[in-house]
């Protein structure tokens, strides 16, 4: 089978789904979108075994032979599991979003037309082995994702959110391109598995580490690391079931995934292992530490998340370290990687499943303010276990997944600083207690989101809705994932060979060569080791922050709002449109002699310019014909013609004269031997008159008697010059032949090749048939601007006025 | 202010036809002779613009109700289609091909795509010419 179609499913599904919605009303469309990932789910779980056995597999399409871009699905276990999240979780969130939207009230075409294109430009972004397919599919994702956010796009915080995130990713994504054509030009190929391949020759490259950088923007911007991460709580304005699916499991890893797919290529940079790491506790503690700040339960989601994949992100980074030590150390770099990687499944099952919980409350209550919840334990008893299961995992507690995935974490944070290579001994110290700080805050918001919304004092009076248990439906998708978070406490191992060691081998290929060797074994119980200690700390300082959190939590009011990176981004936002629009206003003067004047100058310049640097000019006589007596005259007769154009006191005389001009032109076509230039020019001379004059109708009456036009020096230079530039070039051009001219290629072909007698109508239809083709269509535009100039204007000074108002 | 204009009316009448007849032979001869689409086409539009001088605006929309921007329209489009028609071919992008035909009447006569391609360019110069010198004349 050819696993490299399957990406394009969803995408295809998305045709039918509009005509399905139109149709079929009686049956919510969910139901049919739901049918893609669980097919494709089930699709990809053939391909484990495989996995398992260290192989991988790799299939392929051309799209643009000529460019030598195709598209390679290369499966391996990091794309698998990344595959296996996008359709699993996919199919949980359709299931969820069936009960979630409304079937008569919402546009769901539009809704599940995104997702699915959504799921085709992830499954894309992570079996891609191409990089500027890679690249295509990478900015499809932030593109359905503007779309998803702005779901509800009569909504002004969904358009402003849905616009900062295509901002932030999209530009991230530019640079990542950056840094992928410096990546192909080192290496010579869009392969990422050649280019890995030829890592220890690419990093002695002086472009390696702009690529680095780029690359890094790139996977930062999307998966919401600092300082780019403001885009992730605005674009919380998605419907939740987006949320869940784009937000917290799927999109916002495609960071990490570029990060875990390229630490192979980028490992041995000291750079890769400092920003990687560093950005990524950075971000852990910045967003859990803003968590608490947030009054919207999806707001402490949004932030937890921004957390959460920090935290991946830093073990990514220190993951990547164990290329300094190698196998035989039997440090705990090697098992960084795979906690990265153990988290990232944990964090998809917890986080998924809180947003489901966030989303179900918003349903049943109809708000998501914390300060107005409370007290739902007793009315949404279902709802709250799930919720307490998801919260406890995220703050690390056992019997639950996070747990686990935290005592590796801090494991990996603790051995920082025994590495001794690029100063790490030295402030890697720093590294342990900021995880610790960040996990104690994360332990502070995972309890706030959970109590404060189901305990405490029931406030009904401030709900808009009557609160009461969701529908069954509803709740199936959460159950299972918070079924998935305890039945990864207690059978871990299966979870970490089946999917976690396959897809480390992808992310440390120079330590292992078979799934088999990583020889890491998941226990909840190490015995008293400090990593315990640090955990009971957390717990410790934890419960006594949050009891105490009413006291200190007005503090973060506190922090000037002035220079935050929201204001620093709309800041930005505001003096690029105000900048631009002063920016043309300056030269667009609504004068057509405006234009005219940039034109030829700019025509001037770039010609003499090239005349001079290029030494062009030549001027030689020899190939010349004598000048006849009836030439010359027709040449005087030029002359007058135009002199009478600008000195002629109507218009009337300027527009004969002008059309004398051009007929005096065409006789000149006629001598020499230009009949089809002779004949187009006599009729477009013909019409223009005839034009002009009804364009003369329309003019303001001007009398040249009266108002005499000011000599003006500006306008006089331009003129000589674009006189003096085209004769230099004439000149030049016909005193020296660089090339052998093609018109002898064409008296040979154009019978043979072309079937045809005429050569200049061969070369328009034919020879240079792309010219008449876009000057045709060029044509055809401008009759519709004349169209919309003349017949769509607005008369009334009125109408104008209120359309500057808006 | 009205004029007198039987002599250019009547002069038209003739002359329209000889006009158009020669922009289609023109047309036609265009491969082998001078001519071709857009020659062709810009004489039908100074017969049609001849006719918009001797009569008004409103006599020639009567005689020939024609939507220009359509017509603009239908020359692009087979312009195009003639263009990317290759592609059903396997062959690249604006392939053009030719053969020669016993055709009744005419005799042996070569067809070519390109003729189809320079039918669209006829199309789309006359609509255009039509729409600028009809948007600007009709506009008072």
């Amino acid at each position: 089978m050819s696993f490299v179609y399957f990406i394009f499913i969803p995408m295809l599904a998305a045709l039918v789904i509009p005509f399905l919605f139109k149709k079929v009303c009686g049956i919510h469309t969910g139901w049919f979108v739901l049918a893609v990932p669980v097919v494709l789910f089930g699709l990809y779980t053939t391909l484990l075994p495989m996995v398992q056995r260290g192989e991988s597999r790799s299939s392929s399409f051309d799209w643009i032979p000529s460019l030598d871009i195709s598209f390679i699905s290369y499966i391996d276990g990091l794309s698998l599991l990344f595959s296996l999240l996008i359709t699993g979780i996919g199919s949980l969130v359709v299931l969820y979003s069936i009960f979630y939207l409304d079937k008569t009230r919402e546009q769901l075409h539009n809704f599940y037309v995104y997702l699915l294109l959504f799921m085709t430009a992830m499954l894309g972004v992570v079996q891609s082995d191409h990089l500027i397919s890679l690249y295509f599919f990478w900015e499809l994702t932030s593109i359905s994702s503007f779309l998803l956010i702005g779901y509800w796009y009569k909504r002004d915080r969904s358009r402003f959110g849905a616009l900062k995130s295509m901002m932030i990713t999209v530009f991230g994504g530019l640079m990542m391109l950056g840094g992928f054509v410096l990546l192909s030009i080192m290496g010579d190929t869009y392969s990422i598995r050649e280019l890995i391949g030829q890592a220890p020759e690419l990093a002695n490259h002086k472009w390696f580490v702009w690529s680095l950088v780029l690359v890094l923007l790139g996977a930062f911007t999307k998966s919401a690391q600092f300082p780019f991460y403001i885009w992730l709580p605005d674009a919380m304005e998605a419907p939740t079931p987006v949320s869940a699916y784009l937000h917290s499991a799927t999109m916002v890893k495609a960071g990490l995934y570029i990060v875990a797919r390229f630490t192979p290529l980028y490992a041995s940079s000291e750079y890769w292992i400092w920003l990687v790491t560093g950005i990524g506790l950075l971000t852990l503690f910045w967003g859990s530490f803003f968590a608490l700040k947030q009054t919207d339960l999806k707001g402490i989601l949004a932030f937890s998340t921004v957390s959460q994949l920090g935290l991946i992100m830093s073990l990514l980074g220190a993951g990547a370290i164990s290329f300094h030590t190698g196998v035989e150390d039997d440090s705990i770099f090697k098992y960084a990687a795979f906690a990265a990687i153990f988290h990232l499944v944990n964090h998809a099952t917890f986080k998924g499943s809180l947003f489901m919980i966030a989303g179900i409350i918003d349903h049943e209550t109809g708000t998501r303010d914390i300060r107005k919840l409370g007290g739902l334990m007793s009315l949404m008893p279902i709802t709250f276990t799930i919720a307490l299961i998801g919260s406890f995992s995220m703050a690390g507690l056992p019997p639950f997944n996070g747990f686990l995935s935290k005592e590796m974490f801090l494991t990996g944070m603790l051995s920082i600083p025994e590495f001794n290579l690029f100063a790490f001994d030295t402030w890697g110290i720093l590294f342990p207690i900021i995880a610790w700080i960040a996990s104690v805050f994360t332990f502070v918001y995972s309890f706030y989101f959970v109590f404060r919304t189901f305990t405490g004092k029931h406030k009904p009076d401030l709900l808009p809705k009557q609160a009461h248990e969701a529908p069954i439906g509803m709740l199936i998708s959460p159950a299972i994932l918070g079924s998935l978070v305890v039945a990864i406490f207690f059978i871990p191992n299966v979870i970490g060979d089946a999917l976690v060691k396959p897809a480390v081998m992808a992310i440390q290929p120079f330590l292992y060569t078979s799934p088999n060797d990583i020889d890491i074994h998941i226990s909840a119980w190490h015995g008293f080791k400090i990593e315990l200690w640090m955990t009971i700390g957390i717990v410790l300082i934890g419960y006594l922050l949050y009891r105490t959190l009413s006291k200190w939590q007005p503090l973060y009011s506190k922090f000037p709002e002035g220079f935050s990176l929201n204001r620093l981004y709309d800041t930005m936002m505001y003096l690029s449109e105000v900048g631009t629009n002063r920016l043309s206003r300056m030269y667009m003067t609504g004068y057509m002699r405006s234009y005219l004047v940039y034109m030829f100058t700019g025509i001037i310049l770039l010609s003499i310019s090239t005349v001079l640097i290029k030494d062009a000019f030549e001027v030689s006589f020899a190939t010349l014909a004598p000048i006849r007596f009836f030439e010359l005259i027709i040449a005087l007769v030029l002359v007058a013609g135009t002199v009478t154009i600008l000195l002629a006191k109507s218009r009337l005389t300027s527009i004969i004269a002008l059309g004398a001009v051009g007929y005096t032109v065409a006789l000149f076509f006629v001598i020499f031997n230009a009949p089809d230039l002779a004949l187009t020019q006599l009729v477009i001379e013909t019409i223009s008159v005839a034009l002009f004059l009804l364009a003369f109708y329309h003019l303001p009456k001007l009398n040249r008697h009266e108002n005499r036009m000011k000599f003006r020096l500006g306008n006089a230079l331009v003129a000589l010059g674009v006189g003096i530039t085209i004769t230099i070039i004439a000149l030049s051009a016909h005193s020296q032949k660089l090339v052998p001219s093609i018109s002898s290629y064409y008296e040979k072909t154009v019978y043979t090749e072309a079937g045809g007698g005429n050569i200049v109508n061969v070369i328009l239809v034919d020879y240079r048939g792309f010219d008449t083709l876009f000057e045709i269509a060029v044509l055809a535009i401008a009759s519709l601007g004349i169209i919309a100039m003349i017949k769509l204007r607005l008369t009334k000074k009125k109408e104008v006025n209120r359309l500057e108002d808006k | 202010m009205k004029t007198n204009d039987v002599i250019l009316q009547t002069t038209t009448k003739l002359v329209f036809f000889i006009i158009i007849l020669f922009s289609i032979h023109i047309f036609f001869a265009g491969h082998y002779a001078p001519g071709g689409g857009f020659v062709g086409g810009l004489l039908t539009a100074s017969g049609i613009v001849l006719l918009l001088l001797a009569y008004d605006i409103k006599t020639v929309t009567t005689a020939l109700p024609i939507n220009y921007t359509v017509m603009t329209a239908i020359g692009l489009l087979i312009s195009l289609g003639t263009a990317a028609g290759s592609i059903i071919f396997d062959v690249p992008f604006f392939t053009h091909a030719f053969d020669y035909f016993d055709l009744p009447l005419l005799g042996k006569q070569s067809l070519h795509t390109a003729m189809l391609f320079d039918t669209g360019v006829y199309l789309v110069v006359v609509g255009v010419t039509m729409t600028i010198i009809q948007s600007i004349g009709a506009d008072d």
